[in-house]
């Protein structure tokens, strides 16, 4: 197991696809040496489209590559990236259902010192409300490599959201990646987290520490927000009845409103909490001071856990 | 200018085409109850060269043809222009345009352009962005060793769009001299006359100093448009053909006018520009 960011398996896996497939172009806004578009730029130069700092002009020129037959990624920081180009995303993308593979690295407060205005935290709620639009966030390094892969055989749009900070190895190369299969990383009884991206591994460490409490904690590692899981989310919450969901984004329009939505669609109702950015902007610090500091640390998530069953039937 | 010059008779059939085109849209959004004439009109002499001058190489039995060359049209609004021409070139019959602007409509003929209609290759109608698409694909010739070239019409107003000038230093960053935009520079937006609403010029400095081989023509003179079109391509740099149009051309009550932006004719306007267009 490969200990790594997610945006340094995003920039692995695209060399590899541009030596297997010369239908890969990349495209990048200027910050290719920090999204790990670089080593493609530099291996296969004329599929390498190296954009400025230019978002929207990005976008729709790989809206232009798509439409000719063209797997486009289109890379910058989750900030500027999407913010920036809802409109582009939406019209040039999203509604002519372009193949172009959206990607944001330095997402959530993980990023840190460079501030709010780097944390992109809405990301999820943007590239969710879209139709067509497919919302992948890997938890490792590997998970990074094969959602990267696994996007240039899935025809259509997407966002992938990438991080910033080194995440432990989670799985190895005998891992398989399906887009739209959530993954049961850790078993347990009495209640199970729903986690996304670097709060899969919080979550895991939450449940090691409260195993001497025994509390016993089911972790599920939701790397696909959308299209959900539901047949999985729906089966664990069923088995468990308590939940909590863990994401780094805001708490509206990210992972804790899907799987809460799926729930209600189903009318199961369960103790449930959901560890993410409680509707404020952060601040400056470390990643790991904004995780203790706004309630994402594997710390909130243990609380979480135990606020959530005390609310559980017996 | 260099290339054979066309026979005057060719000029005029080309001309008469243009007329009928006119006379098509009008009906067009009559009986759609809604649509935009007059961006419509003052662009229709520039896509009747494109598409019935031996400008455009497309083959319209077969829109996905890799080697044809790239339309956009960037100002999506002018969809009933777009709909007139793509019927007229054979990608779908007459008797379809009926659906324009009606909902169940089997070819999407939207109130702006999406490539779910033969002939349209993305959705246009957020001003701005078209300049771009068109620039995707002419990298994409390159990546594939095609030699086709893209063509976008793009409306003065929306040149107002920050990411027309984005992608104005991006296709001569890569030297995409296959990227060919003609400016219907009709002089009047929804609002106001452009030049009040957010003025453009000069726009012939403003182009060549963004490194674009920039022509400025009457939009309306049938030769100059062809010759223009015709124009061998520039070793490396992207073409800007600034048209100077009217707004509504062909109308005299349409001419110029903001109100005949996104309103559809009456029954009584209808039949007074049909007479003017015989």
């Amino acid at each position: 197991m490969k200990d790594g960011a997610t945006r340094d398996g995003y920039g692995a896996a695209l060399v590899e696809l541009g030596h297997s497939d010369a239908n890969v172009v990349v495209l990048d806004s200027g910050v290719s040496d920090s999204t790990r578009t670089k080593k493609f730029g530099q291996e296969f130069p004329e599929r390498f489209f190296n954009m400025g700092i230019s978002e929207a002009d990005m976008m729709c020129t790989a809206a232009g590559l798509a439409r000719t037959g063209k797997v486009a990624f289109a890379t910058s920081f989750a900030c500027f990236l999407l913010g920036r180009t809802m409109d582009q995303i939406l019209v040039s993308i999203a509604y002519s259902n372009s193949n172009v593979k959206i990607a944001g690295t330095h997402s959530g407060l993980a990023v840190g010192e460079d501030g709010p205005s780097a944390q992109m935290i809405v990301d999820l709620a943007y590239t969710r409300a879209m139709p067509n639009m497919t919302v992948i966030q890997p938890a490792d390094w590997e998970e990074a490599v094969q959602a990267t892969k696994a996007l240039v055989k899935h025809a259509g749009p997407a966002y992938l959201r990438l991080g910033r900070p080194k995440l432990k190895g989670l799985y190895d190369s005998s891992y398989e990646f399906e887009i739209g299969k959530a993954n049961v990383i850790r078993k347990g009884s009495d209640l199970v987290v729903f986690a996304t991206g670097g709060l899969v591994q919080e979550s895991l460490q939450a449940a090691e520490s409260l195993q001497s409490e025994s509390i016993s904690v089911t972790v599920v590692n939701v790397s696909t927000i959308k299209p959900l899981d539901q047949v999985l989310i729906l089966e664990e919450t069923r088995k468990h009845g308590a939940v909590v969901t863990a994401e780094d984004h805001n708490i509206i329009g990210g992972l804790g409103d899907a799987v809460r939505h799926t729930l209600t669609d189903h009318q199961i109702a369960v103790p449930i909490q959901s560890v993410a950015v409680k509707d404020h902007f952060a601040e400056t610090g470390s990643g790991a001071q904004l995780y203790e500091k706004y309630g994402l640390s594997a710390n909130h998530v243990a609380r979480n856990i135990k606020e959530v069953l005390a609310k559980k039937k017996p | 200018m260099e290339g054979t010059q066309l026979a005057e008779p060719e000029i005029s059939k080309l001309e008469q085409t243009a007329k009928e085109l006119r006379r098509k849209i009008l009906n067009l959004i009559f009986q759609a109850g809604s649509g935009h004439p007059g961006g419509s009109l003052s662009a229709t002499d520039i896509l009747t060269a494109l598409y019935f001058g031996g400008i455009l190489q497309y083959d319209s039995k077969n829109p996905s043809d890799p080697k044809r060359d790239r339309f956009i049209l960037s100002k999506g609004h002018a969809s009933a222009l777009m709909y007139c021409v793509l019927a007229g070139a054979g990608y779908f019959p007459d008797e379809k345009l009926k659906d324009y602007r009606k909902i169940g409509s089997e070819l999407f003929l939207s109130g702006h352009p999406h490539p779910k209609t033969p002939g349209v290759e993305i959705a246009s109608g957020s001003l701005g962005q078209g300049l771009s698409v068109g620039h995707g694909m002419a990298l994409a010739a390159r990546v594939d060793n095609l030699d086709y070239n893209v063509y976008v019409v793009l409306g003065d107003g929306e040149i107002q769009e920050g990411q027309i000038w984005e992608a104005a230093m991006s296709a001569v960053k890569f030297n995409s001299n296959n990227l060919i935009a003609i400016l219907d520079n009709n002089k009047v937006a929804q609002d106001n006359i452009t030049e009040d609403l957010k003025d453009l010029e000069p726009l012939e400095e403003k182009w060549s100093a963004f490194g674009w081989d920039t022509h400025r023509i009457d939009g309306h003179n049938m030769k100059e448009v062809m010759d223009i079109l015709r124009l061998p391509l520039h070793a490396t740099k992207p073409r800007m053909i600034i048209a100077d149009t009217i707004k509504g051309k062909g109308v005299s009550f349409m001419e110029g006018q903001t109100a005949w932006h996104g309103v559809a004719p009456g029954e009584e306007d209808l039949q007074k520009a049909l007479k003017e267009l015989e």
